[in-house]
């Protein structure tokens, strides 16, 4: 099966060198470089769709465990429930990450991304964009979920919970794409990932849990317009901090 | 013997310093003896950001300069900084339990400062669980030691910000309102905080760099083995 899965990753490597602009020596631009990383990990995670429901079950069963651990009514959800679907949301996030990065360690794939003709920002900047895509898949599925199983109407507060979910992703897979990198290559990093991202991640769990909670109660935007702006403000210092940083993530 | 000087220094200041805190410095009005511990509270959060602050610095002058002695020192700085941090995270505790009435509050400070910890032991596990690649330990390191630092002033706006919905019942102590005896006694304990830093700081560098250099000839013990085999 591992096996199967490194010819189908050898494949999308080639796929990204062969995208390269035959006219310039220096390689493909960061965006389409970002792409291709991106586009071959969510083929890979089309291809594995067992793997990739594992991710979606998970999701839920943190949910459900919330909610028998409180055995919460209709009206607690609006209290409660942003940190339970938070708390399921940076979980499912951790293992995505760990897995959307100790696939390329196994038989090298990550030298062979190097090899690509790439700045390394442009792999970066692809793995926030899969990790953030499963995310938001999984996001996807599990409103309406949490929805149901807390009995709350579908209703316009869904779509106003959108921007939050994503940048409140993108901030929490802009550190996570960075630390993920490092514990990968390290002995215990899949317990090693959590231990270092959640700390890190306070600012990203505190403002979406606050704005989501907000959008629960109904309340107007200018209330938590703050924290909206908070997620934001993490999300730009943590990508560019990370675009200076990733290169020394990597192999020498 | 000149990198000693701290070390001595800091034997004579410390000293000093209990005397400051417990026999020169008056009483505090409302919560007596208790609020002793303060001077000893302060100096210690003083020097765990100044660890952690050091610690930052000198990870991203490694990611420049790619000389260890900096990756040892930018340790040895996040290792007093935790241990720094850890002295405020248990007298705090001490203090607010008489004071507040409580041992542990959702305090800005208190909090932002508990995140931090983790923040830096979750560093400290990193080099500990990283694998022989020393160089590759280095530079992990000083990633998360610089999103760390970065993260700092973020967390601490954001955990504010989370408290602040609710009404501030507890009055936080210190700063301004000061009585000049308090503020020197204040100053005598963080300058010899600050030697006490100074003094570890540079038995753990002299005791970074012998490892370095043990590692250095054990490296060449094993490469003239290798050769020596070959021989035979």
């Amino acid at each position: 099966m591992s096996g199967a899965g490194a010819t189908r990753e050898t494949g999308a490597v080639h796929d990204a060198a062969a995208a390269r602009d035959p006219r310039t020596a220096r390689g493909i631009g960061m965006l389409r470089g970002a792409l291709a990383v991106a586009g071959k990990d969510l083929r890979a995670e089309l291809r594995s769709p067992a793997q990739a429901a594992s991710l979606f079950v998970f999701a839920l069963l943190v949910v459900v465990v919330f909610h028998f651990a409180f055995d919460l009514t209709a009206a607690e959800f609006t209290t409660l429930g942003p940190g339970i679907l938070w708390a399921a949301i940076l979980f499912t996030g951790v293992l995505a990450l760990d897995r959307g990065f100790r696939v390329e360690r196994e038989g090298g794939r990550l030298d062979g991304l190097r090899l690509a003709p790439m700045a390394p920002s442009a792999l970066y900047f692809g793995k926030v964009v899969s990790v953030c895509t499963v995310m938001a898949a999984v996001e996807l599925v599990l409103v309406p979920l949490a929805a149901v199983l807390f009995n709350q109407p579908f209703g316009g507060w869904m779509a106003r919970l959108a921007p939050i979910l994503l940048l409140n992703t993108i901030g929490f897979a802009a550190v996570g794409c960075l630390f993920a990198c490092i514990t990968t290559q390290t002995r215990h990093g899949d317990l090693l990932l959590p231990v270092l991202l959640f700390p890190a991640s306070v600012p990203i769990a505190l403002a979406a849990v606050r704005a989501t909670g907000h959008v629960l109660a109904g309340r107007p935007l200018d209330r938590f317009a703050h924290w909206i702006a908070l997620s934001g403000a993490y999300d730009l210092i943590f990508l560019a901090a990370a675009v200076l940083l990733f290169d020394h993530a990597l192999d020498d | 013997m000149l990198q000693r000087l701290p070390l001595a220094l800091a034997a004579i200041a410390l000293p000093l310093a209990l005397r400051q805190a417990f026999l020169v410095a008056p009483a505090e009005q409302k919560m007596g003896v208790v609020q002793r511990i303060f001077y000893f509270h302060v100096p210690s959060a003083m020097m765990a950001f100044l660890g952690v602050g050091l610690c930052a610095v000198l990870s991203a002058l490694y990611l420049w300069r790619r000389d260890r002695r900096l990756d040892v020192a930018a340790e040895a700085a996040a290792e007093l900084g935790v241990l720094f941090c850890t002295i405020v995270l248990i007298t705090g505790p001490l203090w607010a339990r008489p004071v507040w009435g409580v041992y542990w509050t959702g305090e800005v400070r208190l909090t932002s400062t508990l995140i931090l910890w983790l923040l830096f032991v979750g560093y400290l596990l990193l080099r500990g669980q990283a694998g022989a690649d020393r160089d590759a330990t280095a530079r992990f390191a000083a990633i998360v030691a610089i999103v760390g630092a970065l993260d700092v002033p973020i967390i601490y706006k954001s955990v504010e910000w989370w408290r602040g919905l609710h009404p501030k019942v507890l009055k936080v102590s210190g700063g301004g309102g000061l009585d000049p005896a308090m503020g020197r006694s204040l100053l005598v304990c963080s300058l010899a905080f600050l030697l006490l830093f100074a003094a570890l700081f540079l038995e753990r560098l002299r005791l970074g760099r012998l490892a370095l250099e043990v590692s250095a000839l054990e490296d060449r013990a094993a490469r003239i083995e290798e050769g020596g085999g070959a021989h035979a």
